[in-house]
C-alpha cells in the first residue's frame, strides 16, 4: 500500500520509494541514507505533534511532518521492536566494485 | 602527499598558517563521531581556536608529534555528513580536503567515521575516494559497534587507505593512529573508488571539468569528482560563495541539459548501492544495522515523552538558567569587590591626577567590566558542552522545534534565548551551536531584547522609589506585577522583533529540519573544560578588548575636562540627607559630572529625552548606563550627589522621589518609572552586547543595526507610554 511518511504510525516500518521536496533537502535526507529502498521505521513524534522521529540504517533522524509527506513509502509490516536488515537497492542500482 | 604545489589562483588569504611548509592534517567526518575528542587525544593540550576566514565558524588546529618524524598540523574541520554544500559553513568540507578557494593542501585527510553507522560515515569516505585525496580511515567508537564490528582490512581494500580502528574516548588505538599518520605522511598514495556512472553522467562531469579552474584541477579522475561535486552543490540558489563564475555558469548549463534526469538520486544512489553492495565484506557475518541503541530507546522513552518529557526539559532548562542567573552571583560578586579593591589600593598608592584616574577608572574599571562576564560564560559553556556531549541538545532542537519556527527561529535558539535572561554576552556567544549564519544573525539581534540580570537594578530603583507599596486586589505586590509585566513585555517584543527582523533584514527562506538525535553518551569532563576554557579566551581577547577600550573613552566622556575640585561650590540642590561620607565631595564630584564632556551631552539630549519625560540628569544616567545597565543607578547616584553607592540605594531613591524640576513640579512620577523601565527594557544600553555581536558576526554593520533599531525601538516606545499616559491624564 502506498502512501508517505508522515501517515506512518508509531513502531511502523516502511520502505522508501520516492524522495520528494526542494532539492538541499531531498538530496540531504538521501544523503543520510533515506534512498528508495531504504527501510525506515517511524519511532516517534515529538510531543507538540511535530517533527517526528525516524530510524534509518540505525541512525535516529528527525524531520517535520512537512517535509515528510514529500517522502512516498510502502508499508512492510506492523510495528516491531527491532528492525532486520535493510534491504538491497534495485539491481539498476547496483554497482561494481572498484576497478 | 601530494605531488604537486598548490597554485591558487584565488585573492583570498590564506587561513592563518606557519611560515614555514609543514605537514597539514585534516580531520573530517560527520557530527557526533568523536572527531573533537580525537583531536584532542592527538593534539594533547596545544589547540589554537580562531576562525575560519569570512565565516564565524571555529577553526580549531593543533600540533601532532609524529616521533621521530617532527610534528604536523592537526586542523578538526566542523562536522559533515556529505561535502556537497549549499552554504559556506558547508563549503569548508571541500575547501579544507581538496586546498581549494584558498585553502592550504592537507597532506592528508583523516575521515573519522562512527564504526556503529559505518554504512552512512562511508559516504563520506567514499567522496573523498571519488576525489583521490591521501586518506586515512579511523573507525572510531569501536566499542559501540558491539556485534557489528567492521573489519577495518575490508574498508581498507575497498577505498584504498589504511584503515585505523579506535576509541577515542578510552585512548585504545591511538598510538597506533599516530603511528600510521606518520607512516602515511612519508609516503604518497591515493584513496581511490570508481562508480560505474552512465557514460552520458561522464561526459557531462567533463564538460563541467572544463570550467574548473586550473588551480582546482589535478588529474581526469579527480576533476570529474569536483565536477560531480558542482553539479551536487550549485543551483540557482544555493549560498555558496567562492565559485568561480565561469563554473557556476556551466554547471547551469549542464544541468538544464539534463533536466528530465534525477541527478542526485542516479548519485547518490550509486554511492548507496556500491556501499550495501559491499557491506557484506565490511561486517563479515555479524549484523550490520542494530536497533536503535537500547539504552538511548529507553531514555528517550522518557525524555522526549509528551508529558515526562517537557518536565525533565523545564527541570535541565532550570538549573541551567538558576546557574547562569544565581550560581555565577557569588563569581560576579568577588570579582566586582576585587577589581574595587584594587582600584582603591591604586587610589591610595598613586598620586592623584589625570594618570591614576584613567589607570583606576580606566582600565581597571575596563578589565573589571570584562572579567565580570566570566562567571556566566564559563558557567554557560559548561552547560552548552554537557548539553552537546551528552546528545540532549539536539532534543531540546527536537522538542522545541515547533513553538521556535513559528518564531522564525532555529530550534537550537532556545538555550541562547533562555541564557539571555541572565546575560546577553554569553547567550550571543551561545549562538555558535547553529549551523546558519541566517539563524545566529536573527537571534543574535533579538536575544538583547530579553530581560537580562543588570535590568534588575535599574527596575527595582524605580519601582521602589516612584510606586507606590501596596497590593493589587488585596494580595499581589504590585512592585512584583510591575517586574513580571517588564518580563513579560520584553518576551513580547523579543517575539514580535524576531518575527519582525526575521522577515526583513534578514530574510531567509525556512530550511527543512534535518536533526540528528545522535545516542546519549556520558560527556568527558576534560573535553568539556577545555572547550570552556578554549571559548572564554576568545571572549577575553576579542570582545574583552572591545570592551576595554569603549570603558576608556566612557570613562574619559565622563571625566573631562578635569573640573577644580576646590573651586566649585556645592550644588544648591545637594540636599543634608545625601551622602553618607563627604557631603561637600559628593557635591563636587556631581559638579564635575555636570560639566564633563558626558554631561553636556546629556544636556544636549535634553530636547529630545524630554518627550519621554526624562530631564537631563537622566540623559547623563543613560549615557554611563552604557557601560552596563545597571551603572545607571551609580550615575544617577553621582549625578545627585548622593554617592554612587552599589549596595544601599535609599538615599537615591529617596532623593528621587523629591527630584522637582524648575516649575516646582516633581521630576519623577509613576509615569516617568514607567516610561524609564520601559525604555531600558527596549534600548541597547550594553556595549559589552554590541561588542560581542561584532565580534560573532565580524563586522561593525551588524552591531550599528542593534543598536539602531533597539534605541528607535526604545524611544518610540517610551514616547508612546509616556504622551500617552499623559493624554489618559496620568502623571
Amino acid at each position: 500500500m502506498s502512501s508517505n511518511l508522515a501517515a506512518a504510525e508509531r513502531g511502523q516500518v516502511v520502505t522508501v520509494e520516492r524522495v520528494g521536496g526542494e532539492r538541499a533537502f531531498r538530496r540531504r535526507l538521501m544523503e543520510l541514507g533515506l534512498v528508495p529502498g531504504t527501510r525506515v521505521e517511524l519511532v516517534g513524534v515529538a510531543p507538540l505533534g511535530d517533527p517526528i522521529e525516524l530510524l534509518v540504517r540505525g541512525a535516529c533522524l528527525s524531520i517535520r511532518r512537512a517535509e515528510a509527506e514529500r517522502v512516498a513509502v510502502v508499508a512492510v509490516e506492523a510495528a516491531r521492536e527491532s528492525q532486520p536488515n535493510s534491504t538491497r537497492l534495485e539491481p539498476e542500482l547496483e554497482a561494481r566494485s572498484a576497478m | 602527499m601530494s605531488a604537486e604545489a598548490c597554485h591558487e589562483p584565488s585573492p583570498k588569504p590564506a587561513p592563518p598558517t606557519h611560515p614555514t611548509p609543514r605537514r597539514l592534517v585534516v580531520l573530517v567526518g560527520n557530527p557526533n563521531v568523536g572527531k573533537t575528542t580525537l583531536f584532542n587525544r592527538l593534539t594533547g593540550q596545544n589547540a589554537r581556536v580562531g576562525n575560519y576566514p569570512g565565516i564565524t565558524v571555529e577553526r580549531r588546529s593543533g600540533e601532532l608529534a609524529l616521533g621521530d618524524d617532527g610534528v604536523a598540523e592537526v586542523v578538526d574541520v566542523p562536522g559533515a555528513y556529505s561535502l556537497a554544500a549549499r552554504s559556506p559553513e558547508e563549503q569548508l568540507a571541500i575547501n579544507s580536503t581538496l586546498g581549494i578557494a584558498g585553502f592550504e593542501r592537507p597532506d592528508l585527510v583523516v575521515a573519522v567515521v562512527d564504526a556503529g553507522q559505518l554504512i552512512r560515515n562511508l559516504y563520506l569516505v567514499l567522496q573523498l575516494a571519488e576525489l583521490r585525496v591521501p586518506l586515512l580511515v579511523v573507525l572510531n567508537m569501536i566499542d559501540e559497534a558491539g556485534e557489528a564490528r567492521p573489519d577495518p582490512a575490508a574498508v581498507s581494500e575497498l577505498f584504498s587507505a589504511p584503515t585505523v580502528a579506535t576509541n577515542a574516548r578510552s585512548g585504545e588505538g591511538i598510538e597506533a593512529l599516530r603511528a600510521e599518520i606518520a607512516r602515511r605522511l612519508s609516503e604518497t598514495g591515493e584513496a581511490r573508488v570508481d562508480l560505474p556512472y552512465p557514460p552520458d553522467l561522464r561526459s557531462a562531469l567533463d564538460r563541467v571539468a572544463d570550467a574548473l579552474p586550473a588551480g582546482w584541477r589535478k588529474n581526469v579522475e579527480r576533476d570529474r569528482a569536483l565536477a560531480l561535486w558542482a553539479l551536487s552543490s550549485i543551483d540557482p540558489d544555493d549560498e555558496l560563495d567562492s565559485i568561480p563564475p565561469a563554473l557556476r555558469e556551466r554547471c547551469l548549463d549542464v544541468q538544464r541539459d539534463l533536466s528530465g534526469r534525477d541527478l542526485d538520486l542516479e548519485v547518490i544512489g550509486a554511492r548507496y548501492a556500491f556501499l550495501d553492495a559491499h557491506a557484506d565484506r565490511i561486517f563479515g557475518r555479524a549484523t550490520r544495522h542494530p536497533p536503535k541503541h537500547a539504552g538511548s530507546a529507553r531514555l528517550d522513552r522518557v525524555l522526549l515523552h509528551p508529558l515526562f518529557g517537557f518536565v525533565a526539559f523545564v527541570g535541565i532548562m532550570l538549573v541551567m538558567f538558576m546557574a547562569l542567573f544565581s550560581w555565577a552571583e557569588p563569581g560576579i560578586a568577588s570579582i566586582e569587590a576585587a577589581f574595587r579593591a584594587l582600584g582603591e589600593l591604586a587610589k591610595a598608592r598613586l598620586p592623584e591626577g589625570v594618570a591614576r584616574d584613567f589607570l583606576t577608572d580606566g582600565v581597571i574599571g575596563g578589565v573589571g567590566n570584562v572579567v565580570v562576564f566570566l562567571p556566566q560564560i564559563l558557567l554557560l559553556f559548561l552547560f552548552i558542552g554537557l548539553l552537546e556531549d551528552s546528545g540532549y541538545m539536539a532534543r531540546v532542537a527536537y522538542l522545541m522545534d515547533r513553538i521556535m519556527r513559528a518564531l522564525g527561529l532555529h530550534g537550537r535558539a532556545f538555550v541562547p534565548m533562555l541564557s539571555g535572561f541572565a546575560c546577553a554576552v554569553p547567550a550571543i556567544l551561545a549562538t555558535r551551536t547553529m549551523e546558519r549564519r541566517r539563524d545566529r544573525l536573527l537571534t543574535m539581534l533579538v536575544v538583547p531584547l530579553m530581560t537580562c540580570s543588570a535590568r534588575l537594578p535599574v527596575y527595582s530603583l524605580i519601582i521602589g522609589a516612584l510606586f507606590p507599596d501596596r497590593a493589587l486586589l488585596g494580595f499581589l505586590p504590585l512592585g512584583a506585577v510591575l517586574m513580571v509585566g517588564m518580563y513579560v513585555f520584553s518576551m513580547v517584543m523579543t517575539l514580535v522583533a524576531a518575527a519582525i527582523i526575521g522577515r526583513t533584514v534578514v530574510p531567509g527562506r525556512q530550511v527543512p529540519l534535518i536533526l540528528e538525535l545522535p545516542p546519549y553518551r556520558v560527556p568527558l569532563l576534560r573535553g568539556v573544560l577545555r572547550m570552556m576554557v578554549e571559548r572564554s579566551w576568545v571572549f577575553l581577547k576579542e570582545a574583552g578588548t572591545v570592551i576595554l577600550a569603549c570603558t576608556i573613552v566612557l570613562w574619559a566622556l565622563l571625566a573631562f575636562p578635569r573640573a577644580e575640585a576646590a573651586a566649585v561650590p556645592p550644588t544648591a540642590t545637594a540636599t543634608a540627607t545625601a551622602a553618607a561620607a563627604a557631603p561637600s565631595e559628593a557635591a563636587s564630584k556631581a559638579a564635575a559630572l555636570e560639566k564633563s564632556y558626558g554631561g553636556r551631552l546629556g544636556k544636549s539630549l535634553e530636547p529630545a529625552l524630554e518627550p519621554l519625560g526624562f530631564d537631563w540628569k537622566i540623559g547623563i544616567g543613560l549615557i554611563g548606563a552604557f557601560a552596563a545597565r545597571e551603572v545607571f543607578v551609580s550615575t544617577l547616584g553621582v549625578v545627585y550627589g548622593v554617592g554612587a553607592a552599589d549596595d544601599d540605594t535609599s538615599p537615591l531613591r529617596q532623593r528621587i522621589k523629591t527630584e522637582i524640576r524648575a516649575d516646582g513640579k516633581p521630576t519623577y512620577s509613576a509615569l516617568t518609572g514607567l516610561s524609564l523601565m520601559v525604555f531600558f527594557a527596549l534600548a541597547c544600553q550594553c556595549m559589552s552586547t554590541l561588542a560581542v555581536v561584532r565580534r560573532e558576526s565580524r563586522s561593525w554593520r551588524w552591531p550599528a543595526f542593534l543598536f539602531a533599531y533597539m534605541t528607535a525601538l526604545a524611544y518610540a516606545a517610551s514616547l508612546l507610554v509616556y504622551q500617552g499616559g499623559r493624554l489618559l491624564g496620568f502623571g
